[in-house]
């Protein structure tokens, strides 16, 4: 069968499964989307307002589904746009392709009318990447893409393709998906030597990261924790993968984790980590952040030891080694240990409730309530984030969408937009964004009034750019250098701008109401929620600080 | 340019061998790598292997343990790699190539011819006032020969860096894990929006 290059691109597309893509439009990709309008029956394609959006789009769409996202730009701009978008998706392991156009090979390095060398652009914020430069090459280069995004630690993916190989045609033929590899086979002597570690331990604990919700099920963690009795908690990257309500799950360690968690930690004499990478935000001091003996299980062999030094690490899909480790535990019960973190718990940092102004934790309550717990949540980066990630009533797994590796302002609509794309209108999707955030991405909110996306949006709006503030009161002097804006910004009013519906609540009367009435909206809508500028995210502990340095108040 | 770090008491010498795709680009993959990872490399030399789909990027780089383990396992990571292996210097051939500039008037001819003969080196250009020679060896040998040379000026000097080869019969290193094949994709999540509402 002869086809054009962009014949191809949408037959690739649909051979791999995809559904959605993101995008936007311009001069190098005109055939891909001459070719996308033609199949709009098998592919569907989102317009977002800019290019940025799109990636998160694709990144959101991921998260949500552990399917990989697409996107599609133009050369040039459109190519340099999805930057932020791809490296916040290469941080954070998630499954993306992203395809650009771009000029005609013979232009490429002229520095031709919207030319840029995004390959280059991108090498280190790629798992890899591949400049098409004959349609012959086309579709197996494609092909080549989906399977390395899905492969070992995901990731994105980008191909660039210049105009003239989507004009070109070739002989095209068809091919079934090539099966995903991943590492599942696990050398059961390792297995047998990590659960005998955790058999001999009087004080185990389990931190498992954003690895865990990518690998193919939850279930055998669960099923460890239960069967050994060991607490475990998490990183920002896995809230909501195991019950908020579990007696076993301590919340969420490091920087703005919970007191019992650090502090467990700290005192453990056996640490599983599994799917984490103990970034400098969640072992701050990795001399000092635990004397424990350290397992890692992690699908990448790089990082093994990257960041501290181990006793024992076992590559490969954390699902599988947990089923190849269960079997040799032995059911235990550690109840001096339990006993001891039910006394740390009582020391954890608690808000106090307020009947006059809104605090966050309140308002997080008063949205689980109403929004339950089976609704995706999403989030931008800042205070609010750190409150989303300690309050939330979490138990889906993908249920919780953060940027965490690249902390990008600007990531959540884009990302509630793909969530919600994917998962269909009748999925719950809430965005917890900042004002300051919110600034940086809110043109999104034309593309979900044109696809009628029933997101909600809660603006913790406390006027300032909260988490570098909070740095600044603590360790600069309350010198607020660039982070009180001073906006006159209406919510209310840009809300209507956009043909979406805007609410105001000051008091948590107001929240309550305002949310009972977007809930019934068939569109999207913005809460914009005062808080007081001096909230701060507690506990903390400073960087390159341990438990001892733990700020409560 | 990222800072590099100075050499620790720990570091010692050593030599990875990286047997890549031979595409264009590889080269600036694997050595922005380094760059952006901290790695401090010595010397590197590309170079084409028996077999035309692959070549063999030699790094001489010092470290200790735990970084060369990660300097390993980071190009390993990359999609165009396919075996990375530490050189273990006992037990293999390692070879540089050196040429030199030296000022030389007719009166210092001898001495350098002498010292040029103790070392093997080959004298490949002779002109009035400078001359040039050209060693084969061992990185150690070339220093120490270098190191002759601290009473003279040097005008020029070049060195290709490192190539080296394991002794004895062909080797193979494959440390990437094993592999095991699972479904292509998960489950599709339904269509986007009823109907896949599209506004275009
Ligand atoms: C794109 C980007 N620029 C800058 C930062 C640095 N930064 C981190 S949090 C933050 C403030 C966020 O303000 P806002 O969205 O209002 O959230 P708040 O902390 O007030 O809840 C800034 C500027 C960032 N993370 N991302
Ligand atoms: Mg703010």
């Amino acid at each position: 069968m002869r086809l054009t290059g962009s014949q191809i691109f949408v037959e690739v597309l649909i051979e791999q499964g995809v559904d959605i893509l993101f995008g936007y439009p311009g001069g190098a990709v005109l055939n891909l989307y001459d070719e996308l309008y033609k199949s709009s029956d098998r592919i569907q394609t989102v317009l977002t307002a800019h290019e940025q959006g799109a990636s998160h789009a694709a990144d959101g769409y991921a998260r949500a589904t552990g399917r990989t996202g697409v996107v599609l730009a133009t050369s040039g701009p459109g190519a340099t746009n999805l930057v932020t978008g791809i490296a916040t998706a290469y941080m954070d392991s998630v499954p993306m392709v992203a395809f650009t156009g771009n000029v005609a090979t013979s232009l490429i390095g002229r520095d031709s009318f919207q030319e840029a060398y995004i390959e280059g652009i991108t090498l280190p914020i790629t798992k890899h990447n591949y400049t098409v430069r004959r349609v012959e090459d086309l579709a197996d280069t494609m092909r080549s893409a989906f399977r390395i995004a899905q492969s070992g630690r995901k990731g994105p993916v980008l191909v660039d393709i210049p105009k003239d190989v989507t004009a070109n045609s070739c002989e095209f033929t068809p091919k079934e998906p090539e099966l995903i590899r991943t590492v599942t086979q696990v050398n059961d002597a390792l297995a047998r030597q990590a659960a005998a570690m955790i058999n001999e331990a009087q004080r185990p604990l389990v931190c498992f990261g954003g690895g865990v919700r990518s690998a193919a099920g939850c279930q055998p963690l669960r099923a460890l924790l239960e069967k050994a009795d060991i607490p475990a908690t998490h990183t920002l990257m896995a809230a909501g993968v195991l019950d908020y309500g579990d007696p076993r799950n301590l919340g969420m360690l490091g920087m703005h984790g919970c007191f019992t968690a650090n502090k467990a930690m700290a005192e453990a004499d056996l640490v599983l980590a599994i799917g984490t990478r103990f970034s400098d935000r969640v072992a701050l001091n990795p001399e000092t952040f635990t004397s424990a003996k350290v397992i890692q299980i992690d699908i990448d062999p790089s990082e093994m030891g990257k960041n501290i030094a181990l006793d024992l690490s076992i590559t490969g899909d954390a699902s599988y080694v947990l089923q190849a480790i269960l079997p040799y535990v032995e059911p235990a019960l550690h109840k001096d240990w339990m006993a001891q973190i039910v006394a740390w718990r009582k020391m954890d940092y608690r808000p106090i409730d307020s009947d006059r102004v809104l605090r966050p934790h309140q308002l997080i309550d008063e949205l689980c309530r109403q929004a339950g717990p089976e609704a995706v949540y999403v989030t931008d980066v800042g205070q609010h984030q750190l409150w989303a990630a300690q309050y939330l009533h979490h138990t889906k797994s993908r249920g919780f969408l953060t940027s965490g590796g690249l902390g990008t302002m600007g990531f959540g609509y884009g990302a509630a937009i793909g969530a919600q794309m994917a998962l269909g209108r009748r999925q719950r999707v809430i965005m917890l964004t900042g004002d300051g955030s919110f600034h940086m991405n809110l043109n999104e909110g034309c593309t979900a009034v044109s696809y009628q996306l029933p997101i909600i949006t809660v603006i913790f709006n406390n006027q300032v750019l909260g988490m570098v503030r909070q740095w600044q009161t603590s360790f600069y002097g309350k010198r607020y250098s660039s982070t009180d804006p001073h906006r006159k910004t209406d919510f209310v009013k840009v809300a209507e701008g956009f043909g979406a519906k805007g609410y105001r609540a000051a008091t948590l009367e107001e929240f309550r109401t305002a949310l009972a009435d977007a809930l019934q909206q068939e569109g999207p809508s913005w809460i914009d929620c005062r808080i007081d500028k001096d909230e701060r995210v507690l506990p903390m502990i400073p960087g390159g600080g341990d438990i001892r340095d733990i700020i409560m108040e | 340019m990222t800072q590099q770090s100075l050499p620790r008491p720990e570091d010692r010498r050593r030599v990875i061998s990286l047997l890549v795709d031979n595409h264009s680009g590889v080269l600036a993959r694997v050595s922005s790598l380094f760059n952006r990872r901290g790695f401090n490399i010595d010397s590197l030399t590309v170079s084409a292997t028996n077999d035309p789909a692959v070549s063999r990027i030699t790094v001489s780089t010092h470290g200790n343990d735990r970084d060369i383990d990660q300097l390993i396992l980071q190009t390993e990571r990359l999609e165009v790699s396919r075996q990375v292996f530490e050189l273990d210097l006992e037990n293999s051939l390692q070879r540089e190539l050196l040429l030199l500039k030296v000022a030389c008037g007719s009166r210092q001819r001898a001495e350098l011819k002498e010292i040029a003969s103790i070392y093997k080196a080959k004298i490949i250009d002779l002109s009035p006032d400078s001359m040039v020679l050209e060693l084969t060896g061992k990185p150690e040998k070339i220093d120490a020969f270098l190191k002759m040379f601290s009473e003279y000026e040097i005008l020029e000097l070049c060195r290709t860096g490192v190539t080296a080869l394991e002794r004895g019969g062909k080797h193979e290193h494959i440390q990437k894990p094993p592999q095991e094949i699972r479904d292509y994709q998960f489950p599709m999540p339904g269509r986007g929006l009823a109907g896949g509402a599209s506004s275009q």
